[in-house]
């Protein structure tokens, strides 16, 4: 957490090019020794209605969008204009002004595009700016950009503006456009953006006193999402074909994955629904590829059966799961943490599968990877469950995060020789024979000379045979199951993918799980910083569950709030029913209005639960205790 | 040495070799049409050249999906209605599997009949057998998507009010490269058409009726058949579309009416295979995928080397 900070929010008409002009100036400020961290707030709309990006800068670590934000760069909605009258019509047009206003702290800056919009409209605009001191500049972006080129360039106009009020260089902007653009089109850039910063040194008179901060971040970092992370782990492990079905917010991965695929040599599929999404990763798979698949709730929903057909088969394979608001197809374009328990029960008997779920895009990247290890060593399914603002938010990673070597290990497969040797039955193979190794037997690949056996969604025996045979199914089903305890004994002796942050002997604990780690960080500096003690642990292996970590963590503690993003508290109970105790010392922090967490509403809620000095009325969350030990 | 070393072995293949020990009659009621079916593909195996196991066979669920337990080869016995899925894509993976896919006419044309008709669509190269007993064998007796109008069962009771869907011609407007219709009383002709099936290089659907004795007492037998390509009252292109249109629809009114018309009704011999097309857009390679696993020379490239986009 820091005081020196930049949090610039660009708002305008979705489909008005905010994204890519922000990601541009997140480049710029990280090029420039920043940290950042982005987020995406849209509409399920594709053009038409509001949104916003919000771009946080500093130079110590930023892992969350933070308390409000203190630049507004307020665009009009092009789209919201009768084209042809060249006039406004309707409210929408004010909105890129009106709808921000409640965030932007006290002393913050606006620029508006005095081109476009009109502070007459928005009510009690001057007594509002009065009372927060805030520092407006009008400019118009709109005349600006056409002069020189079109329109649509005055988001370019904005970040001229902004760079001359917050005393950038514009160098790192120059050369982003310039890695950008090329020919007319990036010489009226160019000049529009010159123009405008020229414009506002020469004509506005600086009343503000917030200036980016200096950044000394010298290790070479990358702008990255949670989707990268989760793409760029599979790549690296060897995944070469993915087959998926279009829906917010798993497009993402599908749509990188596919984009490198096929320069990596692999397939992608787009297939006719996520059921086949599903089996044909399962397919693949089974012929010897590393294979993919992944959905959002109701397409995961439809994935449920092949998923047990991959656990019975023991066929490997890695889906991925971006949650987003539910139920049904609920909020598309909103974060959640919702589908926690569709993810873990969903599919019929006692199915097992590997859930990871990754805090940041750096964690995305390494437990994709384990992901996958494990998947194939073991012959089971693995999630990585983690959601929309993963997705989509970017943050800076080192670069040195990424740099790994590939592993294209299939795991657990026989060779040639083996094959040679190996027990036979009924003239097959036996592939599902219990060697007494963590449940994994070996199997053999389709084209394998003395391999063949039958892959059975059915109870089989050792060579793939349906069997009802009740010590047969005893036999199988205990095998399958032995998986997860011998992946949670690899992982405890290997893995620390349960990050404590906080002072070790502190009194108080708070537990996460994905996407809310970053926030609850930056919650317990706030916290220890006025005389609390509290600590944080973000929980990514769900399923084996870490057990020994969280038990170690939760019997240092008086106490724990469980900040989770749904209503029905669904990791706390997750926790309580895989250590079947604690329940006296949990309490769940939860929020489920489309929104993520900010710092301040997790530092609110720990307040009202420890001490009652906090006030959490003025925000969409909720403190529940935990019922039952 | 490649590791699938059984792929391309040349030798003198044994229709025995496809018979695994265990019986079918364990399953299979006697008189079912899938004996058949399962006498006929390994009949036909030997006749292709293709050896068990480079062969995988995908199977769904019911009665028909039970083939993949009595015929000796890779095989995959799925969910039901997804062995089309399944199967596509073990064959993109590795193209150079003999990849079949079997299941029933519940199966193929009623639960998966989404994938049947992309599936088609795509023109994966690769034999589909689609077990039509016009009836729900393994759940015992319900109606099926090709059991025929006023068709009484325990589901439906007063009759089915549903016309029954046109496998041949759904083939054909879904894109399927290769269709015929077979029967199980017919094994000289099944096993030819399943020689042909597999020899054509793209989706190759067999409509392959089967009587269920247990289940569908009613229905014919599929006898008399009539073979359209001996009869001389059946004169007709099998590659001209529309022309195959007209006979598959003569055909599936027909069979409601008793006669069986059996035969080849449409081959596309020009139509790239889905591979082939995908390879030629440059979005699948050119070698196996699955055999790349196991290339030690292959250098395998990793996403650091993207990552200049995100600086
Ligand atoms: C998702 C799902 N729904 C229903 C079933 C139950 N089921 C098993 S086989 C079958 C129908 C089989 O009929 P058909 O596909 O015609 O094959 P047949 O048994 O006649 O060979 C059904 C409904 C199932 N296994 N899975
Ligand atoms: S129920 Fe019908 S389809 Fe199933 S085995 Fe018996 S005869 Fe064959």
């Amino acid at each position: 957490m820091t005081d020196d900070e930049l949090i610039w929010r660009i708002a305008g008409g979705s489909g008005d090019g905010i994204d890519s002009t922000s990601q541009n100036f997140a480049k710029a400020l990280m090029r420039s020794g920043l940290n950042v961290f982005t987020h995406r707030h849209y509409p399920s709309r594709i053009r038409g209605g509001h949104t916003y990006v919000e771009i946080r800068a500093s130079d110590d670590p930023v892992k969350s969008r933070g308390d409000g934000y203190n630049f507004l760069l307020a665009l009009g909605d092009s789209f919201a204009r009768n084209p042809q009258e060249e006039a406004y019509y309707g409210n929408e047009e004010i909105k890129p002004l009106s709808e921000n206003l409640d965030e932007l702290r006290e002393g913050g800056v606006i620029v508006y595009d005095a081109g476009l919009l009109d502070t007459d409209e928005i009510e009690d605009f001057d007594e509002r700016v009065e009372e927060n001191d805030w520092h407006v500049y009008d400019l118009d972006l709109r005349g600006l950009a056409k002069e020189h080129g079109r329109e649509v360039m005055r988001n370019t106009a904005g970040v001229g503006a902004t760079a001359a009020l917050l005393d950038l260089d514009l160098e790192p902007i120059e050369s982003l456009m310039e890695d950008a653009m090329s020919g007319d089109v990036l010489e009226a850039n160019l000049t529009i953006l010159h123009d405008a910063y020229e414009s506002v040194d020469e004509d506005y008179e600086h009343t503000h006193d917030l200036r980016a901060p200096e950044g000394t971040v010298d290790e070479e970092q990358v702008l990255v999402s949670g989707s990268h992370g989760i793409a760029y782990g599979a790549i690296d492990e060897g995944c070469r074909f993915i087959s998926g079905y279009p829906m917010t917010p798993w497009t993402d991965v599908f749509t990188i994955m596919t984009q490198h695929l096929s320069e990596f040599g692999g397939i992608s599929e787009q297939v006719e629904d996520e059921i086949a999404a599903a089996s044909l990763a399962i397919g693949a798979s089974h012929a010897g590829a590393k294979a993919m698949s992944g959905s959002s709730g109701g397409g995961f929903a439809l994935m449920s059966e092949p998923l047990g057909l991959a656990e019975m088969t023991e066929t490997p394979v890695v889906l991925v799961e971006s949650m987003r608001a539910g139920p049904s197809t609920g909020m598309p374009t909103k974060p959640e943490q919702g589908d926690l328990e569709h993810v873990l029960y969903t599919s019929q008997g006692d199915s097992n599968r590997v859930v990871f779920a990754p805090g940041d895009p750096a964690e995305a990247y390494e437990q994709t990877r384990k992901a996958f290890e494990l998947a194939y060593d073991y012959q089971i399914p693995a999630i990585v469950l983690y959601d929309q603002k993963l997705s989509g938010g970017h943050q800076t990673v080192p670069e040195a995060v990424f740099d790994e070597e590939p592993n294209p290990d299939i795991g657990s497969v026989v060779t040639e020789e083996d094959l040679e040797e190996a027990a036979q039955e009924a003239g097959r193979f036996k592939r599902y024979m219990y060697d007494g190794e963590g449940g994994v037997s070996k199997r053999s690949l389709p084209g394998q000379k003395g391999g063949n056996y039958l892959a059975s969604g059915n109870e089989h025996n050792e060579v793939g045979h349906i069997s009802e045979d009740p010590d047969n199914r005893v036999i199988q089903m205990n095998r399958r199951m032995a998986k997860l305890d011998a992946i949670r004994e690899e992982l405890d002796e290997n893995a620390d993918h349960q990050p404590v942050y906080g002072p070790e002997d502190a009194d108080y604990g708070i537990l996460t799980f994905g996407s809310a780690k970053g926030v609850a960080e930056e919650a317990v500096d706030v916290l220890n910083d006025e005389g609390h003690s509290v600590k944080a642990m973000n929980v990514s292996d769900i399923m084996p569950f870490a057990k020994a970590e969280v038990t170690e963590f939760l019997e240092s503690v008086d106490e724990a709030l469980v900040v989770e993003m749904n209503a029905t508290a669904q990791f706390r109970r997750h926790i309580q029913g895989q250590l079947g105790r604690f329940g006296e010392k949990l309490y769940s922090l939860l929020k489920y209005d489309g929104n993520p967490f900010e710092p301040a509403e997790v530092v609110d809620g720990f307040r009202t639960r420890i001490d009652g000095s906090g006030d959490i009325s003025e925000y969409n969350v909720r403190i529940e205790s935990a019922t039952g030990d | 040495m490649s590791v699938f070393n059984a792929i391309g072995e040349e030798r003198e293949i044994d229709r025995d070799e496809f018979t695994p020990e265990i019986e079918p009659q364990a399953t299979w009621c006697p008189g079912c049409g899938d004996f058949g079916v399962l006498k006929a593909l390994k009949q036909a195996m030997p006749e292709v050249g293709r050896n068990p196991e480079e062969s995988l066979l995908v199977t769904g669920i019911g009665c028909s999906g039970k083939l993949s337990s009595y015929f000796r080869s890779y095989g995959f016995h799925s969910i039901h209605g997804r062995a089309l899925p399944v199967a596509r894509a073990a064959k993109m993976a590795n193209p150079d599997l003999e990849v079949i896919a079997a299941g029933g006419d519940g199966d193929g044309y009623g639960i998966g009949g989404n994938h049947f008709m992309h599936t088609a669509r795509e023109n994966h190269d690769m034999t589909y057998i689609v077990f039509d007993n016009e009836i729900f064998g393994l759940t015992k007796g319900q109606t099926s998507p090709t059991s025929p109008k006023g068709h009484k069962s325990k589901t439906q009771p007063h009759g089915s009010a549903k016309s029954p869907i046109r496998p041949l011609s759904l083939g054909l407007t879904s894109g399927a490269s290769y269709i015929a219709r077979t029967a199980a009383v017919n094994p000289n002709q099944a096993k030819e058409i399943l020689v042909e099936a597999m020899e054509h290089d793209g989706f190759a659907h067999v409509d392959f009726l089967t009587q269920c004795p247990t289940w569908n007492k009613d229905a014919k037998q599929y006898v008399p058949y009539i073979d359209i390509q001996d009869s001389d009252d059946y004169d007709f292109d099998i590659h001209d579309r529309r022309e195959a249109a007209e006979m598959m629809y003569e055909a599936e009114d027909a069979l409601y009416e008793g006669e069986v018309l059996t035969g080849r009704f449409y081959v596309d011999e020009d139509r790239p295979s889905y591979q082939e097309e995908k390879q030629a857009t440059g979005d699948m390679p050119e070698e196996p995928l699955a055999e790349r696993y196991f290339d030690d020379d292959y250098e395998w490239e990793r996403s650091y080397d993207l990552l200049d986009r995100h600086k």
